[in-house]
C-alpha cells in the first residue's frame, strides 16, 4: 500500500514536472553577455514567439558580439499567459542573472513583467508590447514598436478616409490589455472624426465559438468591424462571421500579422485590413536589407512583424551595449533609452520615454496573401 | 428581433450538443469508476490531432480518417488507463485524481514537443461543409450533424449499458467492483471497454469540434474538458442521460448570456464555472438528482 501510493506521488510530480517546459541554456560562460529571451512558444499566441524567435535568431548570427564579448541569448516561454510571463521574469533575473531581457511579446504579458525589472534593475525591451501603459513611469522598459494611440489614430483615419465608412462594430478582447486599450484609442479617433460605433461586443482569449458575439452585431448593420484582437480569435471569428453572413470587412491591428491568420482562417480573411509595424516592401535600411537575405536564405520565407521586431530589439540592445561600454544592466538602460536616429531593421528608430516613435504600416490580406497597402508617418 | 433570438437559440444548441458529446463520455468514466478523468479534454485533443494527420499526412479520405482516429483515440485511452490509472485503482481518491491530471499535461507537453504550439488548420470534411440560409437565420450544416450525432451516440451508449452483456458487467462494476470480479468477470477488460468508449466519445467530440472551429493546437482540449465537466457535474455527475442535458443548457444559458448582457460577453466561461459552483452549492447531485451513491446510470 505504501508502495503504491509513494509510486503514485512519484509518477504525478514527474508529470507535473513537464509542465515546466522551457528550453534554456544554462551554460553559458561568466564572461558572456546573458540576455533573456521571454517569449511565447507555446499557447494561444504562439505564433508570435515563434516567428520572434527566428528573427532573433538571424540577428544574432548577423551581431554575435558586443564589446567583443559573445552573446548568449537565454530562452524562456511564457505560454502566452501573464503568471507564466512573471515566473519566467522572475528565473531570469534571480537563477540567470541575465544583464538585459528581451520579451515578453503582448501588452498583458509585459506587465505582469514589469514590476519584477523595475525591483531589479534591469533593462527590458518588449518587441512588440503596443499598450502605452506600459513604458509609463518606469524606468527600465523600453520597445521597439509604436504605441496603441497612434495605431488606434491610424486605423481610424483608415476607415474613414480611405475605406469611406461612417458606422463600426467593436469586437474586444476583455482578457488583453492590448486589446481594451487599442480598442479604446479608435473608439475615441473614429468619432472625432465623424464615425459612430454602433455596436460593441466582448470574447475572450482562447474561446472559439463566437456565434453569439455575431448575432450580436449583426442587427446593427455596421460599415465595418473593428477588432484588435489576436490572430487565432480573428481567424475563428471571420470564418464564423462569413457563415453567419456579417460580410462586412474587418480591419485589425499588429496582432493579426501572422502566417497562422491566413492558414486558420483560409477564404474568410480575404479583404480583412490591418495596421502593423513592419512589412518587408517597406524595407529602406542596409540593416534591414541584410536581415531580410539573412531570414530568407535560413527559413525561406520572408519576415513579418515579429520577426523584423524582436531583431530590432536585439540590435537596439546591441547598439546601447556598444554605446554603454559596459555590461552594466543600469549603465546598458541608460543607453538603450537614449537610443537615436537608430538605423533598424523596420527603418529609423528614436526613442522617447521607452516609446519608439515610427510609421505604420497598412497591410490587407488578397488572395490569402499579406499585400502592403501603405505606410502612414506619425 | 424575433430573427436574433431565434439565430442565438440555435446557436446555444450547436453550442450545447458539442459540450453533451463530451461530456457523455466524461460521466460514463465516472459513473463506472468514481473517478474524475481530468485528462478526457485532451484525449479530445488527441482525436482531432489524429483525424488531421490522417487527412493531411496520410492523404485518407476524410471518413476513414475519421474512423481510424475514433479507433486509435479509443485505444490511447486504454493504453492511458492500463498504464497510469490501474496500478492504482484502489488507492485514495484523491491519487487517482491526481494521476488524471498529470496525465492530462503529459498529452499536453507531449503534443507540445512533438507539434508545437502553432495552431493548425482543421480540414473541414465535404459533409461538414456550408451554410443553409432560411429568412436571414443561418445554419451551419455541421450544427445540424452535432446534435443528431449526439443523440445518437447517446442512444447508444445507452443501448449498451442497459441491453448488452458487457453493459451489464460495467454497471455491476459500478455498483461493487470486487463483488463483480467475485462472480467470474473480467473487471480490466470491462474496464478497458469503458474507456475504449468513452475516449472514442472524446475523438467524436474532438472531430466535430474541430470542424465548427477549424483551429487546432495541443492546449484546445483544456477549455472543452472543463465546460463539458462543468455539464457533467450540471446534469449529475455519473448520469450519462444528464450530461447531455447538461452539455445543452450550458451552451443555451452561455449563448443567451451574450444576447442579453453584450457587455458581459467576455465572461462567457467564467459563467459557465459560476453555474457549476451554484450547482455544487445548492444542488450538488445536478439536474437528474438521483443520491449521489445510489446513482447508477
Amino acid at each position: 500500500m505504501k508502495r503504491t501510493l509513494f509510486k503514485t506521488v512519484f509518477l504525478a510530480f514527474l508529470a507535473l514536472s513537464t509542465v515546466g517546459f522551457s528550453i534554456s541554456k544554462v551554460f553559458a560562460a561568466s564572461n558572456d553577455i546573458k540576455v533573456g529571451v521571454v517569449f511565447s512558444m507555446t499557447g494561444p499566441v504562439a505564433s508570435f514567439g515563434q516567428s520572434s524567435w527566428q528573427g532573433l535568431q538571424v540577428a544574432k548570427e548577423i551581431m554575435p558580439t558586443a564589446l567583443g564579448k559573445k552573446i548568449d541569448l537565454i530562452l524562456v516561454d511564457d505560454q502566452g499567459d501573464k503568471v507564466q510571463a512573471a515566473n519566467a521574469v522572475n528565473k531570469l533575473v534571480y537563477d540567470n542573472k541575465v544583464d538585459a531581457i528581451i520579451g515578453p511579446l503582448i501588452s498583458g504579458n509585459v506587465m505582469s513583467a514589469t514590476p519584477i525589472v523595475e525591483k531589479a534593475k534591469i533593462p527590458l525591451i518588449t518587441p512588440t508590447g503596443t499598450n502605452p501603459l506600459l513604458t509609463q513611469g518606469k524606468k527600465y522598459i523600453s520597445r521597439a514598436c509604436f504605441i496603441d494611440p497612434f495605431q488606434g489614430k491610424v486605423a481610424a483615419i483608415y476607415a474613414i478616409k480611405n475605406l469611406h465608412v461612417k458606422t463600426a462594430a467593436i469586437v474586444i478582447d476583455s482578457a488583453q490589455d492590448y486589446s481594451v486599450g487599442l480598442a479604446k484609442f479608435f473608439e475615441e479617433n473614429f468619432k472625432k472624426l465623424g464615425g459612430k460605433i454602433v455596436a460593441k461586443t466582448f470574447i475572450q482569449t482562447g474561446e472559439s465559438n463566437f456565434s453569439a458575439q455575431i448575432a450580436a452585431i449583426k442587427p446593427a448593420n455596421p460599415q465595418i468591424i473593428y477588432m484588435p484582437c489576436y490572430y487565432q480569435e480573428i481567424a475563428l471569428f471571420a470564418r464564423q462571421a462569413r457563415e453567419f453572413g456579417l460580410n462586412q470587412t474587418i480591419l485589425a491591428g499588429d496582432g493579426a500579422d501572422e502566417e497562422a491568420l491566413i492558414k486558420v482562417g483560409g477564404k474568410a480573411v480575404n479583404g480583412l485590413t490591418f495596421t502593423t509595424g513592419f512589412a518587408p516592401e517597406a524595407i529602406k535600411t542596409a540593416i534591414g536589407k541584410k536581415f531580410e537575405a539573412a531570414y530568407k536564405a535560413k527559413y525561406n520565407k520572408l519576415p513579418d512583424n515579429f520577426a523584423a521586431l524582436a531583431a530590432d530589439s536585439y540590435f537596439m540592445l546591441v547598439n546601447a551595449i556598444d554605446r554603454a561600454k559596459s555590461d552594466n544592466p543600469i549603465k546598458i538602460n541608460t543607453a538603450i533609452r537614449e537610443t537615436k536616429n537608430f538605423q533598424g531593421v523596420t527603418g529609423n528608430i528614436t526613442l522617447v520615454n521607452g516609446d519608439a516613435i515610427k510609421p505604420a504600416v497598412i497591410k490587407k490580406v488578397e488572395n490569402s496573401k499579406f499585400v502592403y497597402a501603405t505606410s502612414i508617418n506619425p | 428581433m424575433l430573427t436574433t433570438i431565434l439565430q442565438q437559440l440555435i446557436n446555444g444548441i450547436s453550442a450545447g450538443s458539442l459540450y453533451a458529446l463530451v461530456a457523455i463520455g466524461y460521466t460514463m468514466v465516472y459513473g463506472v469508476l468514481r473517478m474524475i478523468n481530468f485528462a478526457h479534454g485532451d484525449i479530445l485533443m488527441v482525436g482531432a490531432y489524429l483525424a488531421f494527420f490522417g487527412i493531411s499526412a496520410f492523404m485518407l479520405p476524410w471518413w476513414a480518417s475519421f474512423i481510424t482516429a475514433i479507433i486509435i483515440t479509443g485505444l490511447v485511452g486504454v493504453l492511458m488507463e492500463r498504464l497510469a490509472y490501474k496500478p492504482i485503482r484502489n488507492a485514495s481518491r484523491v491519487s487517482l485524481l491526481i494521476t488524471a491530471v498529470g496525465v492530462s499535461f503529459f498529452l499536453e507537453n507531449l503534443f507540445l514537443v512533438l507539434f508545437g504550439g502553432v495552431p493548425k488548420a482543421f480540414p473541414i470534411a465535404p459533409i461538414f461543409h456550408g451554410v443553409l440560409n432560411y429568412n436571414q437565420i443561418y445554419l451551419p450544416v455541421v450544427s445540424i450533424y452535432t446534435p443528431i450525432i449526439a443523440l445518437a451516440l447517446l442512444y447508444m451508449l445507452l443501448y449498451i449499458l442497459h441491453n448488452t452483456k458487457y453493459g451489464i458487467a460495467m454497471r455491476s462494476i459500478a455498483l461493487d467492483i470486487d463483488t463483480t470480479s467475485l462472480m467470474g468477470i473480467n473487471v480490466d477488460i470491462v474496464i478497458s471497454l469503458v474507456f475504449f468508449i468513452g475516449s472514442s466519445l472524446a475523438a467524436v467530440g474532438g472531430i466535430l469540434w474541430s470542424t465548427q472551429y477549424p483551429s487546432i493546437n495541443p492546449l484546445m482540449g483544456i477549455m472543452p474538458g472543463l465546460k463539458a465537466f462543468a455539464a457533467a457535474v450540471l446534469g449529475g455527475i455519473g448520469d450519462v442521460a444528464g450530461a447531455a442535458i447538461g452539455g445543452l443548457v450550458l451552451g443555451i444559458s452561455e449563448v443567451l448570456i451574450v444576447a442579453f448582457f453584450p457587455s458581459l460577453a467576455g465572461y462567457k466561461d467564467a459563467f459557465a464555472f459560476l453555474l457549476l459552483i451554484l450547482v455544487l452549492l445548492f444542488k450538488p447531485t445536478g439536474i437528474m438528482g438521483k443520491e449521489l451513491e445510489r446513482k447508477r446510470f
